[in-house]
């Protein structure tokens, strides 16, 4: 009988069991597809910290951006250490930038009007100034977290870690009052404990436990441009204005580009944000929002070809935090989902603060702000 | 130009140019597009002049009905040859068409109908295997396209070799513009010639003129065998030939000398544009995905009907008899009064009949991937050799689309159109139907630019 049960191998899942497996534990990861095929396989990959408020998702993402360069040591996927730069159309939105900034105690380096051009020679002229965050990086997510699922198996003699793909989770066992396995369509899985990192399908899941935890979609599209021989971007690109989208309660479609070229040559336009429910109809005005904001951004694009686009469902909780920790409504369960737009940068500290209380240590950051009933009181 | 039409018609092979001329007959404003800047589609538009002349009796009536449709319809629709449809939308009843003018120099522009015909046809499906590679490798298509320049045929020595009752025009083809066909190499069973399947639909004078062309330039055309690679430095000098057994293992090899080969395994309708409208798709009978209409050709969305190969491979006469029936539907679904034709309806099933039995006269057999070494790149826009698609197995990828995405094949400029069908097959399923959101490439400035209409100029 493993020790744990991951539901999920995202990012997120890939996370929990390799961090968990490395606390010693026995695990199973299940998924009903394949590995990464989930939000994991629809993402960007940026690993940011420039883009958040002060407050525990900023912590989160501090402490998973120094996992995440550790994890880059594994090999196995691409881990870039690039930098981003946010750009200011205006002297007003500059110093709101610089401020936002000093109040993160981020790394930065703010970048006047005459100094973009060192950073990024492409980028078009006449905006204010930017910052300078040289911890922003980017990861190819999918493989990833393949790696850190096959690593994991690798490396630690004692916590084992297996992969099951093809198997859906379709309920729970109790042990008393406590969460004690999976039922599946590949048969029941007993073990001491369950994790649920089912992403954007977190919520269904919650519910095959009979709590409630509000995960729902909000749609982007990324679009992909045919490879360059010679990198045109140098770091991630934004505008002031994606600070804004992230953070917003919008049913709307909102739009804000972030601009990078990738190891394989293609410059990636991302993403959208918009709440239509799990709808995968191609909606050709965000794609032309997204390219005329890129344009916006760097002119030389304007004759480059996007060659694809793709979408996908970000999993987002109402008050845009994720959920982290056991479930005190259902013992035995913890949560590891809703992460929203930053599943993959928040992905390492998520897996070793899940691990952290699997193996009953005090987790390193305080869980409270994404405790799994905190939806509970506003019902 | 109209600023709404009632049909949109895209595509200009037998089965759109037949579609859009019942519709206007029946007294809709039709526009038919293309891509190309020829009308005909795959197989007329690529007939080379000298080839028509001696091309037997069926085929040059196929060629002169359809030359005479083109004409008429030219003169009753608007047609916008040279205009690559990127992307369909439909909303309130409304079908708006997203094209790009040109080659180069492309220009956006926009059509808005009420109603869609899609009759996009299919492309070539090639598989991979050693040395596909190289320069003097073609697809069947391509050697198509090739034989329009008959100069640069003549004195080639060519190896055509796949599966499907399409290599025999493809090689008398070659053969009647001066090419030394070495050999057509069939790897399912040679059926024999007066046994052929094409003969069983009255389609003799076309099969016997094959026959006889072949017979004439003394090529010998063998069942049970295949082309598993193909060599020369820089360029095709020979190629391996196998006998197979009858899951397309090699029982024995020998090397045929050649500096072309024209090769494919069947063809995969091209689906993007309806997937793009979300039509229902089904697999065929050879597990490709295609289009699913009813009785009178209509798609699962309203106002939308699909017609030749895009609803499955039968051949140009099947594509034809389609696009007459989708617009005939299209006509009365606005209220036009079309009397029943079912003669049409009837001629349709036997041909469909005949195109699935076909389908599994011809299939794909799993041996072709044994033919494939670790070096082999199962995709060449991303150059992404079988050992990468197996290492992303190893780590969990259990379909296409996760093969894809951690490895890449299908990522770069054809976005699968290639290696799409191997890449299934390497992972054990049926293809899926693709998801292109933008179905040819698209410069971002303009994609970034409102469109204009051909209104508009
Ligand atoms: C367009 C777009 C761009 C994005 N860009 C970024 C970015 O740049 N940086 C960033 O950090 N984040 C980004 N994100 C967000 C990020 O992709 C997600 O937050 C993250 O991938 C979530 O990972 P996950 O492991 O929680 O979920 P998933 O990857 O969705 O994994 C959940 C898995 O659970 C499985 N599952 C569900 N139900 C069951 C069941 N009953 N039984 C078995 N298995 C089940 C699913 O099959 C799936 O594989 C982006 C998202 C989108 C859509
Ligand atoms: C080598 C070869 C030999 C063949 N030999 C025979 C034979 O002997 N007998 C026989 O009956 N059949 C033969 N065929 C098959 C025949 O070509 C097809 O059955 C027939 O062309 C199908 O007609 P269609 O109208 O469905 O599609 P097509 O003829 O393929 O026409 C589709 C058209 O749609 C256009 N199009 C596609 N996508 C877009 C887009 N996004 N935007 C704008 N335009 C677009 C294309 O440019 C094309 O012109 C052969 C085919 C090949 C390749």
């Amino acid at each position: 009988m493993p020790d744990v049960v991951v539901i999920g191998a995202g990012v997120v899942g890939a996370a929990c069991a390799y961090y968990a497996a490395r606390a010693g534990l026995d695990v199973v990861v299940v998924d009903r597809g394949p590995v990464a095929g989930g939000t994991t396989g629809a993402g960007e990959g940026n690993v940011l910290v420039s883009d958040k408020e002060p407050g525990p998702e900023l912590d989160l993402a501090l402490l998973s951006n120094g996992l995440w360069r550790e994890l880059a040591e594994l090999d196995g996927f691409e881990f870039e250490a690039k930098g981003g730069l946010v750009v200011a159309e205006t002297g007003e939105v500059l110093e709101a930038l610089t401020g936002l900034a000093g109040k993160q105690g981020v790394e930065h380096t703010v970048v006047p009007s005459g100094g973009l051009g060192d950073y990024e020679p492409h980028l078009a002229g006449g905006f204010a100034g930017g910052v300078f965050y040289p911890q922003d990086a980017q990861v190819q997510p999918m493989l990833a977290a393949a790696t850190l699922i096959r690593r994991g198996a690798d490396r630690f003699g004692r916590g084992t870690l297996m992969l099951r793909t093809g198997v859906t989770v379709a309920g729970f066992l109790r042990d008393g009052d406590r969460i004690g396995g999976v039922t599946t369509d590949h048969g029941d899985i007993l073990a001491g404990a369950v994790v649920n990192a089912a992403g954007t399908w977190g919520g269904e899941v919650a519910a095959m436990a009979g709590v409630h935890v509000p995960v729902l979609p909000r749609r982007g599209f990324i679009l992909v441009t045919e490879p360059f021989d010679e990198p045109l971007i140098r770091h991630k690109v934004y505008t002031a204005a994606y600070v804004t989208n992230v953070a917003s309660d919008s049913e709307g479609l909102e739009t804000s580009a972030v601009v990078e070229g990738t190891p394989s040559g293609p410059v990636l336009i991302g993403a959208s944000r918009e709440r239509v429910g799990f709808d995968r109809t191609v909606s050709v005005p965000v794609l032309e929002r997204l390219a005329r904001q890129a344009v916006e951004l760097f002119p030389a694009l304007a004759d480059r070809r996007a060659i694809r686009a793709y979408c996908g469902f970000r999993p987002y909780c109402p008050d845009h935090l994720p959920v982290i920790g056991e479930d005190p409504r259902a013992p035995g369960l913890h949560h590891a989902c809703g992460h929203e737009g930053a599943g993959i940068g928040l992905a390492p500290a998520t897996g070793h603060l899940i691990a952290q209380t699997l193996a009953g240590h005090r987790p390193d950051l305080d869980l409270t702000p994404f405790r799994p009933d905190r939806f509970e009181e506003r019902r | 130009m109209k600023p709404l039409y009632d049909l949109a018609v895209i595509g200009a092979g037998p089965a759109g140019v037949a579609g859009a001329l019942t519709a206007s007959f029946a007294g809709l404003d039709v526009v038919l597009i293309d891509a190309a800047p020829r009308p005909g589609g795959q197989y007329f538009r690529h007939l080379p002049q000298g080839f028509n002349a001696q091309a037997p009796g069926a085929l040059h009536h196929g060629l002169d009905g359809f030359t005479r449709q083109w004409e008429t319809l030219r003169a009753r629709a608007d047609v916008l040859l040279g205009h690559k449809v990127w992307a369909v939308e439909r909303a309130e009843g409304t079908v708006t068409v997203r094209c790009l003018e040109g080659d180069r120099e492309e220009r956006p522009r926009t059509v808005t109908a009420r109603g869609l015909l899609i009759a996009t046809g299919a492309h070539d499906r090639p598989l991979p295997f050693p040395g596909w590679d190289l320069p003097g490798v073609l697809t069947a298509g391509g050697a198509q396209a090739l034989l329009k320049g008959n100069l640069v045929v003549a004195g080639r020595k060519v190896v055509v070799a796949g599966t499907g009752p399409f290599l025999l025009p493809v090689a008398a083809g070659l053969a009647e513009a001066g090419a030394d066909v070495r050999g057509v190499y069939e790897a399912n069973g040679r059926l024999g010639l007066a046994r052929h399947p094409l003969l069983a639909a009255g389609k003799a004078g076309e099969a016997l003129g094959y026959g006889a062309s072949l017979a004439r330039h003394r090529v010998p055309y063998r069942g049970r065998h295949a082309v598993i690679a193909a060599h020369g430095e820089g360029a095709l000098t020979h190629v391996t030939v196998a006998r197979l057994d009858s899951a397309w293992r090699p029982v024995s090899t020998r090397t045929v000398e050649c500096d072309t080969l024209a090769y494919g395994y069947g063809f995969v309708p091209q689906l993007e544009l309806p997937v793009q409208l979300g039509c229902a798709t089904r697999a065929d009978a050879d597990g490709s995905p295609v289009v699913t209409v009813d009785g009178g050709l209509r798609t699962s969305v309203p106002g939308v009907y699909a017609a030749g190969e895009s609803t499955g491979v039968g051949g140009a006469v099947l594509a034809e008899v389609e696009g007459r029936i989708a617009g005939r539907s299209a006509a009365a679904d606005l209220g036009r009064r079309v009397p029943p034709l079912p003669r049409l309806s009837r001629r349709r099933d036997r041909l469909a009949a005949f195109a699935k039995a076909l389908l599994e006269a011809y299939p794909v057999r799993p041996g072709w991937q044994g033919w494939l070494r670790d070096d082999t790149l199962v995709c060449r826009c991303e150059e992404v050799p079988l050992s990468a698609v197996r290492e992303a197995q190893d780590l969990g990828a259990i379909d296409a689309r996760s093969v894809k995405l951690l490895a890449r094949p299908g990522m770069g400029w054809c976005q699968g159109r290639m290696c799409g069908y191997a890449v299934a097959c390497l992972a054990g399923e049926d293809p899926a139907a693709p998801r292109r959101p933008i179905a040819q490439p698209i410069r971002l400035g303009d994609l970034a630019a409102p469109t204009r209409s051909p209104l508009e100029g």
